[in-house]
């Protein structure tokens, strides 16, 4: 292992480590997935990753900090506002080129 | 023993999360990234954070996943497959090392900050002043108002966002019914929605009233009512508004005017979102059911997606 802080690991820092991975493991697969649907999908888990190292270095040896607990929930909110557009963006770029008001639209992939 | 759980939750988290990533059919996928979100929840309880378990699960796991299930299925009546195209191998090697180095650079920060809840002690002697026990709803609605109240009309924006997509032909109408394909199925949801819908609201008015002293709040309650709303509207039992209907334009804004209304009126107390001395609970509280309400009304129309042309189906009467 290359943990080399003296105390053992607290669950703070395990919950913290595993928001880091799930940060590039988003990220990544934001990157390698060539559909729309699958990315919108990695950034819901980029985000996830991101919430829990806030809140994972929010918690403390007796309780969790509030503010970080609070931002968290905004954040999920704002997450779901944003997968709820990429989504409705998606089904729309895809129906775009049979749609009579819309002018001749590239193929939606990628 | 603690040690072992959060160690297990962690890597069960990590591998529902690759699985979501990386298997070849999308509709796994997403109900691997539906387990996820609700291990995801389970992790903020082990970490003491009840308020985002709740959050995280209803929000994270339930609506993301219906979104991301209703957009797949109209993709697939669309015509387009939902498969993942080839990627060129330098690309995934690229973004294999970028993605590997980045790991290892955050997860070696986040190893040299340490855990701590120093704002818990801070915000703990301050609690008294507003009348209210849960930190967390203390934070959102009065220490960090602003960014509640923000956060209120980004909802409120996306929903803007959604519609605005919908063909000029089809505006303002009703969004396309989610309705069960399979007759019996949408029989079944019909009848439990018609029983659910009632459960849910009495369910997410305590989750409100709860809120102020323990776990619970305007977000999670306003996700347990656009839940029954979406069952019912599943299964038939209410249909979906148009969307220039007054009644539902007001239920969309009520909860955010409010939440300015108040903060406005806080100017007379010494600042934009102050809260005159006593009247903090009351006020939070009604800022909470006014929000509870839009926000409910917003997270069902944002998974119904925007206005459709020619859908059918005459209103039954219900907008929620």
């Amino acid at each position: 292992m290359e943990l080399l802080a003296p105390e053992p690991v607290s669950a703070g820092h395990i919950y913290a480590v595993t928001g880091a991975i799930l940060t590039a493991l988003g990220f990544y697969a934001f990157i390698v997935r060539r559909h729309a649907l699958r990315q919108l999908l990695a950034v819901n888990v980029v985000g996830a990753g991101v919430f829990l190292i806030l809140g994972g270095l929010g918690r403390g040896p007796d309780a969790i900090d509030p503010m970080p607990q609070a931002l968290v929930i905004t954040g999920i909110v704002v997450a779901v506002a944003l997968t709820a557009f990429g989504a409705a963006m998606i089904v729309r770029l895809a129906e775009a080129p049979r749609s009579p008001d819309q002018g001749k639209a590239g193929k939606p992939d990628a | 023993m603690s040690g072992a759980f959060d160690l297990i939750l962690c890597l069960m988290i990590l591998g529902t999360a690759g699985i979501a990533l990386f298997v070849r059919d999308a509709l796994a996928a997403i109900a691997f990234f539906i387990a996820f979100g609700n291990l995801m929840g389970l992790a903020w309880l082990s970490l003491g954070a009840v308020n985002v378990a709740l959050a995280e699960i209803a929000i994270g796991a339930g609506v993301t996943g219906i979104l991301l299930i209703l957009a797949r299925a109209r993709l697939l009546a669309l015509g387009d497959p939902v498969h993942s195209g080839d990627t060129p191998t330098w690309l995934w090697l690229g973004a294999f090392a970028a993605c590997t180095s980045f790991a290892v650079l955050l997860a070696a920060t986040v190893l040299s900050i340490t855990p701590e809840s120093g704002l818990d002690r801070v915000v703990a002697p301050l609690m008294p002043g507003l009348g209210i026990e849960n930190r967390v709803t203390g934070v959102l609605l009065a220490f960090r108002a602003y960014d509640t109240l923000l956060e209120s009309f980004v909802l409120l924006g996306a929903l803007v966002a959604v519609w605005s997509l919908a063909p000029a032909r089809a505006w303002p109408g009703r969004p396309a019914e989610p309705r069960m394909a399979d007759g019996q199925m949408h029989q079944v949801a019909g009848a439990s929605g018609r029983v659910l819908l009632p459960v849910a609201l009495v369910m997410a008015a305590y989750l409100v009233w709860a809120g102020s002293d323990l776990p619970g709040g305007a977000f999670q309650a306003g996700t347990v009512l656009a839940g029954g709303l979406m069952l019912a509207a599943m299964g038939g039992a209410i249909g979906l508004p148009r969307s220039d209907r007054p009644l539902l334009r007001a239920a969309l804004v009520l909860g955010p005017l409010v939440f300015l209304a108040i903060g406005l009126g806080g100017i007379a107390a010494g600042g934009f979102l102050i809260y005159p001395k006593g009247l903090a609970k009351a006020l939070i509280v009604t800022i909470e059911y006014t929000l509870f309400l839009s926000i409910g009304v917003t997270l069902a129309l944002l998974v119904a997606g925007p206005p459709v042309a020619d859908s059918p189906v005459p209103d039954a009467g219900g907008n929620g």
